[in-house]
Order: C-alpha cells, then structure tokens, then sequence
C-alpha cells in the first residue's frame, strides 16, 4: 500500500491495529509502552517492537515527548502507520528516528499480520 | 521545517506568540528533560514571546504541598532548561488569563490541547495542535509552517451539534464537551442549542473536547467569533441531550468520597477563584481542596483577600501546576474529586486516580 512518508526509516514488524484514535500521553506507559487509558480498545496491550496502526492522534501536546520518550526508554513500537498523522504525532516519530508514513487504508491491516514498513518511499506491505 | 514539508506548506509565517508544553518531570521523564537541557546548552534562545505550560509542581510552596524531594530536583532542572532559552516561566495552560491575549486572525503556534482549543475558537487566532517540541521550534526560529488551522478554508466546521439540554454548572459545559470529543474525534464541530457560555465555560467544554478527542476548533453559534463567516450547510447533524449529558456523568464517576478536590483544570480564572471563595467564606473544611492556576492569577486573588478566605477555610491556592502533571498518586490519594471534564479523562489512566466527577457545589459539600 502506498502512503505518504511522514518520517523516514524501515521497519518490519507484527501489526497491533486500534480502530480508536490514541492519545500517547496519559495514553501510553512512558517506561512500560503498555497501553493505560482505561477503556481505549488496545488497554493492557504493549505496543514495544510492534508495527503500531491508528487512524490518528488525540489529547494532549504532550504526546510528542511520549514518543520521544519511549524510544529513548528502549521500548518504542518499530514503526507506526496511520490513516491521517497529525503534527504531535509526526513531531514525535521525527524527532525520536521512528519510521512513519500516513494515509494508508489501516482497515486492511488486521492484529497479528506481518507487515514490512519502508517510510523512506512511503510504502507498506502486509506479508501475513 | 520537515512538518511543512510533509503537510505541504507553500511557506513559513511569523508567528506572534508560542505556548510550549511538556514541561512536568512527570510527562517527559529523563529523555525529555535530557532533550531540553542539551538545547539550553546549545545556547538555543527563543524569538517570540514564549509562555510555558504548568509544571509537576508548585515551583515556590513544593515543599509546604509534600511534593517528593527527587521529583523537585528534576523539575527544578527542567525550569531552567526553559529559562535558559528565554522562556518566561509563566507555569499555566491559561496564557489568555496570564497576559497573552492573541488578536482576532493573529497566527501563533501553540501547544497545549486546551489553549490550542481556546486561541482558534474563543479569540479567533490560528494555530495548529503543535507538539511540545515543534512549538518549542517555532519559538526559537519565531515561525512556523503555513498549512491547517493557518488557513482559513481548514477552519470550516465538518459536524453540527445540536445541543438540547440546560447547561448550568461549569462540569455540565466539561461533560458536554467530553462527549462530543469522543464522537466527533478530530473534526471541527458547529455547535447550534448553546444559549450561554461564559468564557470559563468555553474554557472547559474546549479542554475536555481536546482531551477525549483532537478537537482543535470549534463554533458555537451566536457565541464564539468565526461562528458567523464559515458555511454550515449539508453537514452531518448529531444531536445531544439531557440523557447523554448525564450518562457522561455516569461514564466518568469512576469513584465516590474523594480523598482530595482539585479544581483549576483548565486554570482556574479570576472570576473562578472569587465564586469559590465566596462558597467557602466562614466554612471549616475537613478534606482537602485545590484550586490550580498561574501565578499571575494567585497574586491577583491574594490582593483581592480571596487566598486569605480560602485558606482559613482549609484550602490551598495552588499555582504553577496542576492535578493531572503533578505527581498526586505518590502522594497517598486515591479518589480526586473535579468538576473539569479533561481531569477526569486523564486521572484514571495518568495518575491511577478514581473520580468523583460532579459540580462544584456538590464537590465543596464532600469536603465539608
């Protein structure tokens, strides 16, 4: 599937899909990458070296730093895909060197599939 | 620049003012505070007036307040990281309330969901969602990419709301618009039905619609000021009653009896300070109240002897930060009380806090 690059890179990864937007921060476990929102339908999960898909970001600014952080923390999903990245997302995966790309119909990727990220064309395969 | 590059920007614009976030020890960690000191040391410095979002802690009374020693280390680091850079330590997610008013049309970049929502749809300025990070880098080159919210054909409303239910208390205003982020996500609402709203009232129906969704903008009818000049019709219509007004109280009480009631989420105003004052003149407290907001606006209520009637009767005026990026839950509560609808979707995941979301009326008798 052809997106649109939002930061560069390749990755290769099992695909951990949430139909819900996800805000990172109050979202995401900064040290853990476990997923806190009570009720977000990917609660519980850990999103670490996982092919992360959403349709986009919501809540707070500060989700950004998140990002950033969980890279730095070791336990950084390998890449994200999503319908529409918006600026705190794309502020995040810049800055902490996550792959990226955007504007990819995400229905298509179910939980579980193999899926080869290549940000640098923009660009994504699901191997299954 | 990469941002405008990717959200295909004809150019960079001036911006007027910057709001950066991300300013808690408790949200941005040692990655993030290690990220601003290594810019400070840079000899980074900002272009523009830059204000700064609400810290972990009370930067004056931390101790009095029980925040623990090696947070106050770290956030006091982070302080001066920002200083450093220029950046006037305002502490507040209401820069509106604390002296930085953007004009009608003005572009500024701001973080901080609930200022982003207050700047574009109350005051009519235009800014984006930025990151912490990317308004951090708008402020030290003083532009920013002209794309989104900058542009006006992006600032049409995408949904229309139609409210049918009596707003009275300010959480009434907070479950309205918790609701409606959640349905609406990252859209634009027009909201029809709202007969009054007081500016702290758009002040939290903002936050909580920026906290459950990604709401940016909104248009209130009659009310907030491009409501007039954008183009309503053929929009998708959802509708909002009394029924789900008060099934978002429901979803939200995850607690009862709070431990602690923190109100100021956003900061509180002037006007807030003064009507809980007012509540709580010759009252005997037996649980703790809060009440968050800039410094700016505690020196305001201590002149005006509102800090005096609060404290004597058993609250506290805290400024600088607020309940959700200070570090309550190591602090032996359990269950907060707020009547703001952000507070409430961000303590149970952030802060591992039950809530008692209610109004203000009934929060202050809890304590009593």
């Amino acid at each position: 599937m052809k997106g649109r690059s939002i930061s560069p890179g390749k990755a290769e990864g099992e695909a951990i899909v949430s139909s819900e937007p996800i805000g990172f921060y109050g979202g995401i476990d900064i040290k853990t990458a476990v997923v806190i929102e009570k009720g977000h339908p990917l609660e519980g999960k850990k999103v670490t070296d996982k092919i992360l898909v959403f349709p986009f970001g919501k809540g707070s600014t500060v989700g950004s730093y998140v990002i950033y952080g969980l890279k730095k923390n070791n336990v950084a999903p390998r890449g994200i895909i999503n319908k529409e990245t918006e600026t705190i997302v794309a502020t995040g995966v810049i800055l902490a060197g996550i792959p990226c790309i955007d504007q990819v119909d995400i229905r298509k990727i179910k939980n579980g599939d193999i899926i080869v990220l290549d940000a640098d064309h923009g660009y994504c395969e699901i191997k299954k | 620049m990469r941002l405008g590059d990717i959200y295909g920007a004809d150019k960079m614009i001036t911006v007027g003012s910057v709001q950066v976030a991300g300013v808690s020890y408790k949200s941005i960690g040692d990655p993030g505070t290690e990220f601003l000191e290594d810019l400070a040391s840079k000899g980074a410095t900002v272009k523009v007036l830059t204000y700064l979002n609400p810290a972990g802690m009370d930067l004056k009374d931390w101790k009095e307040l029980g925040i623990p020693k090696d947070f106050a280390k770290n956030q006091l680091r982070i302080i001066d990281a920002f200083g450093k850079m220029g950046i006037l330590i305002t502490s507040t997610c209401t820069p509106y309330l604390a002296g930085n008013i953007p004009r009608f049309k003005e572009h500024i970049a701001w973080s901080e969901s609930s200022a982003v929502s207050y700047s574009n749809s109350v005051l009519g300025a235009r800014t984006n969602r930025e990151g912490g990070p990317s308004a951090l880098a708008a402020a030290i080159c003083g532009v920013t990419a002209n794309y989104g919210l900058h542009l006006w054909e992006n600032r049409q409303p995408t949904v229309k709301i139609k409210v049918d239910a009596d707003l009275i208390f300010n959480s009434d205003y907070g479950a309205l618009g918790w609701y409606v982020g959640k349905q609406v996500k990252n859209k634009i609402p027009y909201f029809s039905g709202i007969k009054k709203a007081d500016k702290d009232q758009l002040k939290t129906l903002g936050a909580a619609m920026a906290a459950s969704g990604a709401v940016a903008l909104y248009h209130i009818e009659n009310i907030t000021p491009e409501a007039d000049l954008v183009e309503t019709k053929g929009l998708e219509i959802i509708d909002v009653g009394k029924k789900e007004i008060k099934e978002t109280y429901a979803k939200l009480n995850t607690g009862k009896h709070p431990d602690i009631v923190i109100l100021g989420c956003p900061h509180a105003s002037l006007r807030e300070i003064s009507i809980i004052a007012k509540k709580l003149e010759g009252k005997n407290l037996k649980k703790p109240v809060w009440i968050c907001t800039s410094r700016t606006v505690k020196e305001a209520a201590q002149r005006e002897g509102y800090n005096e009637i609060i404290t004597r009767a058993g609250g506290n005026i805290v400024a600088d930060t607020c309940m959700v990026v200070s570090p309550i839950e190591k602090m032996g509560y359990k269950t907060t009380g707020v009547n703001s609808g952000k507070a409430a979707n961000y303590l149970p995941g952030f802060c591992k806090q039950e809530v008692y979301f209610a109004n203000i009326d009934d929060l202050l008798e809890e304590q009593q």
